[in-house]
C-alpha cells in the first residue's frame, strides 16, 4: 500500500471517539480503545468466517447486530459494544453452546457463562452431542463432543494455513460435524498431522494426545504447568515454539500466532516431533 | 509457482507447473532459460551494465544452450522451459528457492552459479520481494558457519588468513591462532583414508549412518587411533566412539541461540531439566580447555555470545535483550541501534555499488551425474527427506508418525512391469559400492528409469551403503542425488516381503 492510499476514519465506539485506519474491523478499533469484544471463531491469524456471531455489536440506525470482526470500520458510525441487545444475543448463543456442548476444557467461554450469566434451566432436556472421542494416534484426539463447529480447524487446514483440505463440515443442522471426506480415518485422508488445526482450536475438542491421557488418569495440574519459547530443532525455517511442560514433561507445543516466522503454523515434526527429548538417553533410539 | 524437481513432490503438485527435469541436468536448464532471456530481450540490461561483469562472455556461452538441445539433454519439452524462463523474467519480484537437489552434485558449486546467472541477468536479487534463497536443512546449519566452523573462516566470515583479522581474536582468545586453514568433512575422511588425520571429535553429527558410501567411512572412523562423540543418544557412530560425552538436548534443555536460514539469530531456552549425567555442549567444551590447561573465563552462553559479538561485526548489535524484545534479529547488525537486515545485496542497486566490485557472471557448463547408468546398474537412484522424518533419524525416530511409510525404493509403474515386480515385493538393491534389502512402492507419478528413496531408518534400510561419494571440490559436498543402482529380486525362496 502506497502512502497516498492510506486514510483514516473515525468511529464512536461506546461513546469514545476512535481514528483508524481504512480497513480497521470493529473488533480492532474496540482493542485499540481498550474495549474488549468476546470473540470465538476469530484469530489474528485466520480470515473471519462469521459463524459463531459472539463478537456482534448494535450500530447505531441498523436494524440487524453485526459482526465486528469482519465488518469494517466505516466514517462516523457510531457502535455499542455491550448494549442489552448485545449482551441478550451472546447470553443465548452461550446458552445453546453449552446446553449442546462440553465446554469444561475453555477456560473462555466458562467465564463467559459466568459473565453473561447463562441459564440453561431455560431449556427442557436439550439436545446433547455425545459423540465419543476419536483416538487414532499417538499425537492428537478429536473429542467432537466439544467441538462447536466454529469453522477455526477448517480454516487452517485450508486455504489460511497448509492447504491439505483434509477437513470441512459434513452434515446438516444438528448432524453437523467436522469430518474427513468420506469420514475415512486420518491418515487415509488429505491430513499432514501439522496439527494446526489442534493450535487454533478453542474448546480443546482437538487437544495433544499426552493431555488428553494425563486429564483422563487425573494428572492434569494447571498450577504445576509452565510454558517456554524455543526453536524448532528441526529444519533451518526457525519456526518459534512454545513447549507447554507439567512437571518436567512436554505435553503440548503451540507458535506464537503474532510471530513473523510461523504465524502460530508449525508442521508435524515442530508440532509433535519433540518426544525424544524424553527417551531414555544414551541408548540406541529404538525405532526407526 | 514452478516446481523444478526430477520427482512429482507435494510442492510439485502444488505448483502452477512442475518441471520434472532429469537427475543432475539443472545446468542445461538454467543455461536454456538464461539463453531464452537474452534471445527474447528480456533481461534487464541496465542492471547488467551498473552491477555485474562478464555478461557478453557469458551471453556468447550460453548461446550453445538452445531450448531444443536442453530439451535432449532435461528431458524436459521446450515449451515448458521457456514458459519458465519468460515468467521469470518478467515477474515484478521472483525468487529461486533451492536446498539439497541443487548442492548434492558432484558440480553442486556450478549449479548455484547457473541459478546466480539467472538472478543477475534480470536483477532479481538484493530487493525487496527477489532474491536467491538457498534453504537450510537444519535449525542452526547457518549459525554453524557464522561462528566460524568452516576450515578457513574465523566468526563472522572473518578471514582467516588476515593478519589484522587474528591478532584481533588473538588479543581476546590470549593465544596465537593457526594460520594454516584446516579441513572440512569431506577432506577429513580423504586425510583418514592417509593416515593423516588419526583423531576425531565429533559433535551433534552422525556421519557413521549419514555420509555416502556409508560402509567405507565407517571403516575409516573405525581405524582412528581415538574418536570422541557427544551427542544426545548413542548414535551408531556414538557405539563406534572411545569417549562419548553425554549432552543435553540444546533447544530444549539449555540457553543460547540458533541462526535460521533467514539469517535470524534466535533464543533457545531450557523447557526441561536434563538428565544429571548430561551436560550443556559449551561446559563439555569448556572443561575440555581446562584440562588442557586453558582458562576461557567464560561461563555462561551470554557471556559467549558477548564475547563473540566483541569480535564478529555482524552480531555486534544483537544483545541477548534485543533478541528477546524483537524475537531475533538477521544479520549483519552492526550495532544496537541497527534493525537488522532483512535481505542481502542492495548494494546492486547503488549507482556506486557502494564501493564493492561487481557481480560476476559465471561460466558453467551440463555435465550430468558423475556415476553414468551402465547395463549392470541402469536406473537412477536419487535420495531425499520426507515430511515427518529428519536425516538419520536420531530425532524424528522419537516419535511415532501416522503417515510415516517406512523406507521404500518408490520405483516408477514402467519400471515395475520390467523387472516383473510387485508393490511391496522384497529386492536387493545394488550399487557399485554395495547392496541392501527393500522393498518396492510403485509410485504413479514416478519417471521411468528413476528410483527414490530415503536415508531415515538406517537400521532398517543402510541407503547410504549405495550412495556415491564423488564430492564437489568446492563445496565438500557428496553426490547424495544421483547414483546409479540395480534391482534384482530375491532368489526364490528367500522373500519375506
Amino acid at each position: 500500500m502506497t502512502q497516498q492510499d492510506v486514510s483514516e476514519v473515525s468511529v464512536h465506539i461506546n461513546d469514545t471517539a476512535v481514528t483508524v485506519e481504512q480497513g480497521t474491523t470493529l473488533l480492532q478499533a474496540a482493542r485499540l480503545a481498550g474495549v474488549e469484544i468476546p470473540t470465538l471463531c476469530w484469530a489474528e491469524n485466520l480470515t473471519p468466517v462469521n459463524a459463531c456471531r459472539l463478537c456482534v455489536v448494535e450500530q447505531e440506525g441498523t436494524r440487524a447486530l453485526i459482526p465486528s470482526c469482519s465488518r469494517l470500520c466505516e466514517d462516523g458510525i457510531r457502535v455499542e459494544t455491550d448494549s442489552d441487545r448485545v449482551r441478550h444475543s451472546r447470553r443465548m448463543i452461550l446458552e445453546f453452546l453449552a446446553s449442546t456442548n462440553d465446554l469444561s476444557q475453555s477456560a473462555e467461554l466458562q467465564e463467559w457463562a459466568e459473565s453473561y450469566q447463562i441459564d440453561l434451566d431455560r431449556y427442557i432436556s436439550p439436545e446433547k452431542n455425545n459423540d465419543e472421542v476419536k483416538i487414532e494416534d499417538d499425537l492428537f484426539v478429536r473429542a467432537y463432543d466439544r467441538c462447536v463447529l466454529c469453522y477455526k480447524c477448517v480454516e487452517a487446514c485450508g486455504d489460511d494455513a497448509q492447504h491439505s483440505f483434509a477437513i470441512a463440515i459434513a452434515g446438516r443442522g444438528f448432524d453437523a460435524r467436522v469430518s474427513t471426506e468420506y469420514e475415512v480415518e486420518l491418515p487415509e485422508s488429505a491430513c499432514v498431522y501439522c496439527g494446526n488445526c489442534v493450535g487454533v482450536c478453542p474448546t480443546n475438542a482437538l487437544q495433544f494426545k499426552v493431555e488428553f491421557d494425563l486429564r483422563e488418569s487425573d494428572e492434569w495440574r494447571p498450577e504445576d504447568q509452565s510454558t517456554t519459547e524455543t526453536i524448532c530443532s528441526y529444519c533451518g525455517v526457525g519456526c518459534s515454539l512454545e513447549l507447554h511442560t507439567q512437571n518436567n514433561q512436554i505435553f503440548k507445543v503451540t507458535s506464537p500466532s503474532d510471530h513473523s516466522v510461523t504465524s502460530g503454523h508449525l508442521c508435524i515434526k515442530g508440532r509433535f516431533g519433540w518426544q525424544y527429548v524424553h527417551a531414555p538417553k544414551y541408548e540406541p533410539s529404538k525405532k526407526s | 509457482m514452478y516446481a523444478v524437481d526430477p520427482r512429482r513432490t507435494a510442492s510439485a503438485k502444488f505448483a502452477d507447473l512442475w518441471l520434472g527435469l532429469d537427475v543432475g541436468t539443472d545446468i542445461a536448464l538454467a543455461n536454456a532459460m538464461s539463453r531464452e532471456i537474452i534471445s527474447s530481450d528480456l533481461h534487464d540490461k541496465e542492471f547488467i551494465d551498473r552491477a555485474t561483469v562478464g555478461f557478453e562472455a557469458f551471453a556468447a556461452h550460453v548461446d550453445y544452450y538452445t531450448l531444443e538441445r536442453a530439451a535432449e539433454m532435461t528431458g524436459l519439452q521446450a515449451d515448458a522451459i521457456r514458459e519458465l524462463a519468460h515468467e521469470y523474467a518478467t515477474a515484478s519480484t521472483a525468487q529461486i528457492l533451492w536446498t539439497l537437489g541443487i548442492t548434492e552434485h558432484h558440480n553442486g558449486v556450478e549449479n548455484v552459479l547457473s541459478l546466480c546467472n539467472l538472478a543477475l541477468l534480470t536483477g532479481h536479487v538484493g530487493r525487496w520481494g527477489s532474491g536467491l534463497v538457498p534453504l537450510r536443512g537444519q535449525n542452526n546449519v547457518q549459525g554453524g558457519g557464522d561462528m566460524g566452523a568452516l576450515p578457513n573462516k574465523l566468526p563472522g566470515f572473518q578471514d582467516l588468513s588476515d593478519t589484522t583479522i587474528r591478532s584481533k581474536f588473538e588479543a581476546v582468545y590470549g593465544r596465537e591462532i593457526n594460520p594454516t586453514p584446516g579441513l572440512h568433512l569431506t577432506l577429513m575422511f580423504e586425510a583418514m583414508e592417509r593416515g593423516d588425520l588419526t583423531a576425531l571429535y565429533v559433535i551433534g553429527e552422525n556421519p557413521a549412518d549419514s555420509e555416502a558410501d556409508v560402509e567405507h567411512a565407517r571403516k575409516l572412523l573405525n581405524e582412528l587411533e581415538i574418536l570422541v562423540v557427544q551427542d544426545i543418544f548413542l548414535t551408531r557412530t556414538a557405539q563406534l566412539a572411545d569417549v562419548v560425552f553425554p549432552a543435553t538436548v540444546g533447544w530444549a534443555e539449555s540457553h543460547g541461540t540458533v541462526t535460521s536460514s533467514e539469517r535470524r539469530v534466535q533464543r533457545v531456552r531450557p523447557a526441561v531439566d536434563p538428565p544429571e549425567s548430561c551436560r550443556h555442549d559449551y561446559e563439555i567444551i569448556g572443561d575440555l580447555a581446562s584440562r588442557m590447561g586453558a582458562d576461557w573465563n567464560t561461563t555462561t552462553p551470554e557471556e559467549l555470545w558477548n564475547e563473540l559479538r566483541s569480535l564478529s561485526p555482524m552480531h555486534a548489535g544483537m544483545s541477548y535483550e534485543r533478541l528477546e524484545n524483537e524475537r531475533g534479529l538477521q544479520w549483519p547488525c552492526p550495532s544496537l541501534d541497527h534493525p537488522g537486515t532483512v535481505y542481502l545485496h542492495s548494494w546492486l542497486w547503488e549507482d556506486d555499488l557502494d564501493g564493492r566490485d561487481p557481480a560476476p557472471f559465471s561460466i558453467t557448463n551440463h555435465e550430468g551425474p558423475k556415476e553414468q547408468l551402465t547395463d549392470e546398474f541402469p536406473l537412477r537412484l536419487t535420495t531425499g527427506r520426507t515430511l515427518d522424518s529428519f536425516n538419520t533419524g536420531v530425532q524424528s525416530s522419537g516419535y511415532e508418525s501416522p503417515i510415516r511409510s517406512g523406507s521404500h525404493l518408490e520405483i516408477s509403474a514402467v519400471d515395475a512391469v520390467d523387472l516383473g515386480l510387485v508393490n511391496g515385493e522384497r529386492v536387493v538393491v545394488s550399487s557399485p559400492r554395495g547392496s541392501v534389502q527393500m522393498n518396492i512402492k510403485i509410485e504413479s507419478d514416478q519417471a521411468a528409469g528413476l528410483a527414490f528413496s530415503t536415508f531415515h531408518f538406517p537400521e532398517l534400510v543402510d541407503l547410504n551403503v549405495l550412495t556415491n561419494d564423488e564430492w564437489d571440490k568446492r563445496s565438500g559436498t557428496a553426490e547424495f542425488k544421483a547414483a546409479s543402482i540395480r534391482i534384482d529380486k530375491l532368489p526364490l525362496g528367500t522373500s519375506h516381503g
